[in-house]
């Protein structure tokens, strides 16, 4: 496959380059933040992003969406790091919809598809315990049997988990606590009893919440993928988000990077317009490069999930690894070249900072997944 | 430019042939890997060839144009399309056929004489490039004129007729071998630096010329310094405009640097492979954490940048502009080919340190080789500034 976009990838990205350009640029972000919004983000917004087709976007058509794959949704999260537009398009738009769709039984991807595309029903993953990303360290309890269970456990980071209508839970229901085997995926209400919810505000200035469970009943209708077999719905489910967020990283590698060459080419110190000093312009330089570089990567690894190859999760490592490690320098660069304003408030670039980190630490970092990348090729 | 696309039978009768005509006529010695420098043939009046079957190899292949498999046919090319060449390299790398021809005529002269070459100049040269019977060297840099190229002294006087070649070059590749040099010289003495620079040929026998191998760090002397004495020159070996060599010289950088770029994604075992015999693994890691995790990222990078050789590729194949990607490769594919050589003589611990000042498979030479690829076809620091300028357009760059 050519690593080129298509005539309709562009006028895709198009479209959402100027959506969040003027719907959800920073100060939008800034405003909910500044207002300590009880959301996180623009619900009404969120309902126009549904309308060009981004909470559809890897919904086929026939359950309402626009069936726009991975590197449509990969688009799309480079425009939302390009403007860090507050929405729920990880958690739902490409979480949930990747677990319905790997292991949604028919019943649920009807009563849930058409509504997520539709930007009426927020759907959040609740997965991670660990500080630390360890995907298959789950300690969340399924307790009973006969097709009745009780969940109990704690999770954290769960992105949007306090506006999320729904909830996909990860519980073990057999083998030891780290155990690939033994974890199922179970669909809950968030209004059920026994759940509750707490927002845990974040450097970032984005959505995430801690979980707690006690005893919340649900049944065998409730599972998504195969009991005890649900990792291989997860593992799926956390390769789709973690190439979403390496489109998304190279979105604020990106954006930090051009405001730091508009800034270079303005600024004057010494009598002189600091881009023309060679300290700041072999940096400069050296990071194009580097972005260049993840751009492939980005591209490469969505293709890749588009096409169900069986080494994309080598990949998604690379592409996640190498986002969030260039999208780190782009940042900590962008903010040391705008010298003291650049630690100001007032002036945007520390949010593109604060969001690389946010997203760098999600489903995994830089050492996570070059750890993995390893493991995978057998060392 | 390209011969219009094939269908796909087409295509696949080309390959049915060429496949035929590889297997009855590529020697088997030429199908074995390249063991030392003997193998790898350039050429030129004075090459010894290794072997009956190396000349046949040769002979054979440049009767049919193949040695430049893309160069038209009435220069003693192969005509072929680029679907055609692929082809051809796809069944010569099934056969392992070896390249049957190396050289700076196939890889720099041809490319700059089919674009800016005259007529009587392609009739000249093409053909005796194609057939291995020329080899040529390369004179760009000089003692005082390296990184910045454009400031080189060397003279050549308008004597009527003929130029009156004045002035010494440095870091020539293979000088002492070569049976005729390009050359950059300078024409105009009064103008800006890189508006007095015009592109010579001229023969390497030529009275006045005269050459001096220069040991490298790796013990081995692939370069000259070589010495202009009043070499007299025909005006007819002046390719292009006068004082117009800077746009060859230009394009002809670019193509270096793509080469010395590409370098580093050359098919190598995987480090990776390579540190999992040499270290073993522990629970199915690499037994040493610090050196897996340098190599991890060593390897994720090599792959990023495969990746971006093959984007650039495609995004030229789609129109779509490119920049000046080569300063990019240039760069990162040399620095990779560093980090590369630097972790395997790491890997290789004390065995990586044999060195016999000879022998140039074992480690160390190839390690102390690397060390030139940021340096030569322009410096990681001169890219850098290309990038900054061109692409960044940052102010005063």
């Amino acid at each position: 496959m050519s690593l080129v976009l298509t005539e309709d990838q562009l006028m895709f990205r198009d479209a959402a380059k100027r959506f969040a350009a003027e719907r959800t640029p920073v100060a939008q972000l800034r405003k909910l933040r500044d207002q300590n919004d009880g959301v996180g983000f623009d619900r009404a917004v969120w309902k126009e992003m549904a309308q060009m087709g981004w909470a559809g976007v890897l919904v086929p058509e026939e359950h309402g969406g626009a069936g726009f794959g991975y590197v449509g949704a990969g688009l799309i999260a480079q425009e939302i790091g390009r403007n860090l537009s507050a929405t729920p398009f990880l958690s739902t738009a490409v979480l949930a919809v990747t677990a319905l769709l790997r292991g949604g039984s028919v019943a649920q991807k009807e009563a849930l598809l058409p509504a997520i595309a539709s930007g009426d029903l927020v759907v959040a993953l609740a997965s991670d315990e660990r500080a630390r990303h360890a995907p298959h360290s789950i300690a969340t309890r399924a307790a009973g049997g006969s097709g009745r269970f009780k969940l109990s456990g704690r999770k954290l980071h769960v992105l949007d988990g306090h506006v999320a209508d729904r909830l996909i839970v990860t519980a073990r229901t057999s083998g030891d606590v780290d155990s690939r085997d033994g974890i199922t995926l179970f669909l809950i209400d968030a209004k059920a009893t026994g759940v509750n919810v707490t927002r845990t505000p974040t450097v970032d200035h984005h959505n995430a919440a801690t979980l707690e469970l006690r005893d919340v009943a649900v049944g065998d209708a409730d599972v998504i993928g195969t009991f005890d077999k649900g990792a291989v719905v997860l593992d799926a489910v956390l390769d789709a988000g973690r190439a979403t967020l390496a489109a998304e990283l190279l979105g604020v590698a990106e954006e930090s990077f051009e405001r730091t060459l508009n800034y270079l080419r303005e600024r004057e110190q010494f009598g002189a317009k600091i881009g023309t000093f060679q300290a700041l312009q072999h940096r400069a330089a050296h990071l194009f490069c580097e972005i260049e570089l993840v751009r492939s990567v980005v591209l490469r690894t969505l293709q890749a999930l588009d096409s169900q190859e069986p080494t994309a999760s080598n990949l998604v490592c690379l592409a996640k690894a190498k986002a969030t490690d260039v999208a780190r320098i782009a940042t900590n660069e962008a903010v040391q070249m705008h010298g003291g304003i650049g630690m100001t408030d007032e002036f945007d670039i520390g949010f593109f900072m604060k969001r690389a980190r946010g997203a760098g630490e999600t489903l995994g970092d830089y050492y996570y997944h070059a750890d993995r990348f390893a493991q995978l090729a057998g060392y | 430019m390209s011969a219009p696309l094939k269908s796909t039978d087409q295509l696949e009768g080309f390959r049915r042939e060429t496949r035929a005509w590889l297997e009855a006529n590529c020697p088997a010695e030429m199908r074995q890997p390249v063991a030392e420098e003997g193998d790898v043939c350039w050429g030129g009046r004075r090459w010894k060839f290794k072997s009956d079957a190396q000349r046949a190899w040769l002979e054979r292949m440049a009767e049919r144009g193949w040695t430049v498999p893309e160069w038209p046919k009435e220069y003693g090319g192969g005509g072929l399309s680029k679907e055609e060449a692929r082809v051809l390299r796809e069944e010569m790398a099934r056969l392992s056929c070896r390249a049957p021809l190396t050289s700076f005529g196939i890889s720099m002269l041809g490319p700059a004489l089919l674009k800016y070459g005259n007529e009587e100049q392609k009739r000249e040269h093409l053909p005796k490039i194609v057939r291995g019977e020329i080899r040529w060297c390369q004179g760009y840099s000089e003692p005082g004129a390296g990184s910045d190229l454009a400031s080189l002294k060397t003279r050549a006087e308008d004597q009527g007729d003929h130029y009156v070649v004045t002035g010494s070059k440095i870091w020539t590749s293979y000088g002492d071998k070569a049976d005729w040099i390009f050359c950059l010289v300078r024409t105009d003495f009064g103008a800006r630096k890189q508006e007095g620079i015009s592109f010579l040929l001229f023969d390497m026998q030529s009275p006045g010329i005269a050459t001096r191998p220069i040991r490298l760090i790796s013990g081995y002397s692939p370069f000259t310094q070589t010495f202009f004495d009043a070499v007299q020159v025909p005006k007819q070996n002046l390719v292009g405009e006068l004082n117009k060599g800077w746009t060859i010289a230009k394009y002809l950088l670019t193509h270096e640097r793509n080469m010395i770029g590409g370098m580093g994604t050359q098919r190598q075992t995987p480090l990776s492979q390579v540190a999992i015999k040499s270290i073993g693994l522990a629970s199915g890691r690499l037994a040493e954490g610090a050196l897996r995790a340098d190599i991890a990222r060593f390897e994720m990078d090599a792959l990023a940048f495969g990746l971006t050789m093959s984007r650039v590729i495609d995004e030229a194949k789609a129109g779509n502009e490119t920049g000046a990607m080569s300063s990019m490769l240039k760069y990162y594919g040399t620095e990779l080919n560093k980090r590369r050589a630097e972790l395997a003589m790491s890997i290789a611990g004390a065995e990586g340190l044999k060195f016999d000042g000879q022998t140039q498979v074992d480690l160390a030479p190839v390690w102390l080789r690397t060390k030139a690829n940021s340096i030569e076809g322009g410096t990681s620091e001169v890219q850098l500034n290309i990038i900054a300028k061109s692409v960044l357009r940052l102010p005063g760059a």
